[in-house]
């Protein structure tokens, strides 16, 4: 049963890795937090609680085959649905909309586990049809259903960020696996399309003007745009070499909003400056390198897809969160992966490396 | 799917993940130019930002909406409060500061730093609240030796005022500091912890149109907090100004006929719905909430037994009591069990089944039809038309009459009332309805319950030959560039069908209790107009069987509840207005004169107006 090519197989790399990116995370956290009370300390702990669990759950999701999820994945992506279901109902508000399902002592945010049914069951249904020319419209009713189902309840919380990362994922899915030319065409129109419409009528007012005051900060100088003016200026400030750990001013000072979960590249940036955050944005690009080729040396077509589908994911949360920072793009609230503080998003994205870690552990084996 | 095949060339997807990573250092590539223009190109300048100065948001409070009676007069306004701040990491060294500012303003130094102490930790260069509501002498002394004061700042905030103390207080209600409840809600979006919103009344009611857009602006400061520059500011929009549907004098009027008493009265226009005044008594002063008042004040607004926090005429239900004889009469002519001739011996009783039930007169009022029955409140003519009608017969009527829901008015939480049926006990109380029950209900006794705004929509519908008309509060609203961005419009929300010789028989019915050589409400009879009504008399608890104990024996509270529910008619216009005094004993010497003074001054000012005289005896 037992086969030691899997001990022999394990990813070491991915592992290093990760912990890198964690350490870098803790570091980050002690140094947002200094501003803050004790109220704020305890963040901290909780944050390494959060990581231990991360880590269990990771072993969790390399110990079994992954093509265990193969036959699950309509159970999973199931009790997602049934979950975002339940939070629109049952949800906790906090900040004005409806997010978090409480058990006990545990919150959990259902859009977050959404994310991976939606990877799982695109993955099994990409990978049982094989088209040379790519899909056509028709194969891509199906896949398109199962995304807009959750994407439609997550932005009905609303969270347009996450699910505007459930669609990115999804997309991006799709264009990996090829679509034939005239579809693509043809899909293109219907996403500008969709897209204007969505805009009229989709989205809220507040979402709207986030999307202003990117293209303009200085629209909205105390809400959003003052995030982005304030996180350019600690990322700035940091300069070459940066001021130093537990040195940033702009951080310490508390002139950077929410710094401990969605803008706490932008502490490290100050503290470490160029070098620091050249390095961690490498040690990311590295990793997302690492997940395809996971997907190339995976001789299982399930496994590929699933791989491309939890890679894709970390690529996008890295891009948008970075790109939201430094003012690159409107500020949605995307977690950056591993580092920002928060336990279902960090869960998550340990998920995924578990996910990377069994398939790459299971590289020798074909269907 | 079995024509697919079943794996796929490996080769293929390979192909396709050499670009994907192609892709993604391309991405990467761009996130690396990024950081290298904020941090090596743009760096000094972000550094220099940063390092000298530090950007602020300063806040602009919108002014809230002022409010006015229909004809401009001011009832609530806003007045400057200077509030002291410290800015902690401005006002350095600290102690010294905060000595000078106690010899400025004779403020103890254990004062300040206790509030120092308890007050929540927030970032050093945010301003920090010492005291509030300063008043001008303090004002001048820190404002003369602000040089000597680093750090100290005066923030000026507008706070309302009720002009009025009292006046209107349950119509226009008041303003309270949010709570964590509402700063939940997605009503209050964008609102923080010590905001001021409505909480009651007209204030909250109508809080989206009085509240205004907070703006702010994002300044330099300098090592010592002060703007060097000014990047951006979001002007503050104020809030509409708000025209009330009431006349300040007639409000002032009702109140003062309330005096003293505890009940509520509304007048209201009968063919737009709109309030004229509506009073509660005992009445609050609003600027306590405002100034904030100490334990004593609070517990005597919360524990005084006759209830100043209600507003009674949309809150406090009450049996309806003779008033209620109209929904009876309608009900009994319009389905045929009387018509208007039917008449009935009142010996000062009746007997049903095995109980007896009195007249309100114990002589009895012989016999009496329609309209004399309703002129002298005839309680066994009313028994025997709600005998023949039957519980739901009359419920019928009564809801068609807006009884037992809201009226709609806008002014939040309103009582609904209650208009019992058969299908209602059995539900409610688990036993079917005795039809001896029925009796009672036909007078407005029993289960009935009604608010003085619902009787005072009732009456003015029967004025209006059966419409019914939501009551209205606010007239209009204006931005501050006097552009009318609302305006009230009247609703019609339902109809009493019943035909219109129904109708003409009730209001002479009504007519006869004013002016009938019988009426119970003969003592307001006028000449210059006309005057409908009807008194009520509601029994507060059933006495014990035969306690015939000299009325002035009976303890205040066991008195029953005075009614008077009106219009009147002149030149066209009608007003209707309805009048409850809790223990009041008869509608007829404590509630009436109330309608018809008010009556009377509503007309006697329209004239005046009309004249173009100088107003004169009001």
């Amino acid at each position: 049963m037992f086969d030691r090519r899997l001990i022999q197989n394990f990813d070491k790399g991915l592992l290093f890795l990760t912990l890198i990116l964690c350490c870098l995370g803790l570091i980050t956290l002690r140094s947002a937090l200094l501003a803050g009370g004790s109220l704020q300390k305890i963040l901290y702990y909780k944050q390494m609680v959060w990581y231990g669990a991360g880590f269990f759950i990771m072993c969790i999701c390399f110990i079994f085959d992954y093509k265990t999820i193969e036959r699950w994945a309509y159970l999973i992506y199931g009790t997602s649905i049934s979950l975002l279901v339940a939070v629109l109902i049952f949800g906790k508000i906090g900040g004005g909309s409806r997010r978090w399902l409480i058990f006990g002592p545990v919150s959990i945010q259902p859009s977050e586990i959404a994310k991976i049914a939606v990877i799982i069951v695109l993955a099994r249904y990409y990978s049982k049809i094989v088209k040379q020319k790519g899909f056509t419209i028709k194969d891509l009713i199906y896949p398109f259903i199962l995304t807009i189902i959750p994407f439609s309840l997550i932005v009905r919380q609303p969270d347009l960020g996450t699910g505007m990362v459930v669609f990115l994922i999804a997309a991006t899915m799709t264009l990996f696996t090829k679509i034939e030319k005239k579809s693509l065409i043809c899909l293109i129109i219907f996403c500008i399309v969709t897209g204007c419409s969505g805009w009229f009528f989709l989205l809220k007012d507040y979402q709207k003007q986030r999307v202003y005051t990117f293209l303009d900060p200085a629209r909205d100088p105390l809400g959003a745009g003052y995030h982005i003016i304030q996180s350019k200026i600690a990322i700035g400030a940091g300069m070459g070499t940066g001021r130093g750990l537990f040195q940033g001013t702009q951080n310490t000072l508390a002139f950077l909003p929410e710094q401990h979960t969605d803008f706490i590249f932008s502490v490290l940036a100050e503290e470490w400056g160029f070098a620091g955050s050249f390095f961690i944005i490498m040690i990311y690009m590295v990793l997302i390198i690492w997940g395809l080729n996971i997907a190339y040396n995976c001789r299982n077509s399930f496994g590929t897809i699933l791989s491309v589908g939890v890679t894709t994911m970390i690529f996008w949360q890295i891009f948008i969160n970075l790109g939201m920072v430094m003012g690159l793009m409107p500020v949605v609230g995307v977690p950056l992966p591993l580092v920002s503080y928060g336990g279902s998003s960090l869960i998550t994205i340990m998920i995924c490396i578990g996910i990377l870690m069994n398939v790459s552990m299971r590289r020798f084996a074909t269907d | 799917m079995g024509s697919y095949p079943k794996a796929i060339d490996s080769g293929w997807y390979k192909h396709r993940l050499t670009g994907a990573m192609f892709c993604v250092i391309g991405t990467f590539l761009i996130l690396i130019i990024r950081l290298f223009y904020l941090q090596i190109i743009e760096g000094e300048e972000y550094r220099r930002l940063s390092e000298n100065q530090c950007i602020r948001l300063q806040a602009i409070s919108a002014p809230r909406g002022v409010i006015y009676d229909r004809s401009g007069i001011l009832l609530v306004d806003n007045r400057p409060s200077y509030d002291l701040n410290i800015v902690i990491k401005d006002a350095s060294p600290l102690d010294d500061t905060i000595k000078k500012l106690s010899q400025y303003t004779n403020i103890s130094e254990k004062e300040f730093k206790d509030t120092l102490k308890t007050s929540r930790r927030v970032a050093d260069y945010k301003p920090l609240l010492l005291k509030k509501d300063i008043d001008r002498d303090m004002l001048a002394a820190i404002e003369t030796h602000k040089f000597d004061l680093p750090g100290i700042v005066i923030d000026v905030k507008t706070k309302r005022e009720y002009i009025y103390e009292k006046s209107a207080a349950h119509l226009i209600g008041y303003l309270g500091e949010i709570s964590a409840a509402e700063l939940k809600s997605d009503q209050y979006q964008g609102f923080q912890g010590g905001d001021y919103v409505g909480k009651f009344g007209v204030e909250k009611s109508a809080e989206s149109m009085l509240r205004g857009k907070n703006g702010g602006r994002q300044v330099e400061v300098n090592a010592k907090g002060q703007v060097v520059r000014v990047f951006k500011t979001v002007e503050a929009v104020p809030g509409y100004n708000i025209y009330l549907t009431i006349e300040h004098d007639l409000q002032k009027k009702a109140e003062s006929l309330l005096e003293d008493k505890v009940g509520g009265v509304v007048v209201m226009e009968c063919d737009s719905g709109k309030i004229l005044a509506m009073a509660s008594s005992p009445s609050f002063d609003q600027n306590l909430f405002v100034r904030g008042m100490n334990y004593k004040q609070w517990n005597d607004l919360i524990s005084n037994p006759d209830r100043p926090m209600e507003n009674k005429v949309v809150n406090g239900e009450y049996p309806p009591a003779s008033t209620y004889k109209v929904i009876t009469a309608m009900a009994g002519l319009e389905e045929a069990v009387v018509d208007e001739k039917t008449s009935f011996y009142c010996p000062g009783y009746y007997h049903y089944g095995d109980r007896t039930f009195r007249c309100w007169k114990k002589s009895g009022h012989g016999r009496v039809a329609v309209k004399d029955a309703l002129a002298v409140s005839c309680d066994v003519y009313f028994y025997q038309v709600g005998q023949r009608l039957g519980v739901d017969r009359i419920a019928k009527y009564a809801k068609m009459a807006g009884l037992g829901k809201p009226t709609g008015i806008q002014l939040g939480q309103e009582a609904s009332g209650l208009i019992p049926t058969s299908a209602w006990k059995k539900k409610k109380k688990g036993i079917p309805w005795q039809k001896g029950e029925t009796l009672s209900i036909a007078i407005g006794q029993g289960y009935n319950l009604a608010t003085p705004l619902q009787m005072c929509v009732l009456f003015s519908a029967v004025a209006n030959n059966g419409r019914l008309y939501q009551p209205l509060v606010i007239e209009k609203a204006l931005d501050d560039q006097d552009n009318i961005v609302f305006q009230a419009e009247k609703k019609l929300v339902g109809t009493i069908s019943v035909s219109q010789k129904t109708m003409d028989i009730v209001k002479a019915g009504l007519w006869e209790v004013v002016n009938g050589r019988r009426g119970t409400a003969k003592i307001i009879a006028a000449k210059e107009f006309d005057i409908y009504g009807k008194t009520g008399t509601a029994q507060v608890v059933s006495r014990p069987a035969g306690d015939d104990s000299p009325k002035k024996n009976i303890k205040n509270h066991l008195k029953p509840h005075a009614w008077f529910v009106g219009y009147g008619i002149k030149d066209g216009q009608k007003i209707a207005a309805s009048v409850m005094i809790e223990h009041g004993e008869h509608g007829s010497s404590t509630a009436a004169p109330i309608v018809g003074e008010l009556i009377k001054a509503y007309f006697q000012k329209k004239q005046v107006e009309n004249d173009y005289l100088p107003i004169t005896g009001l």
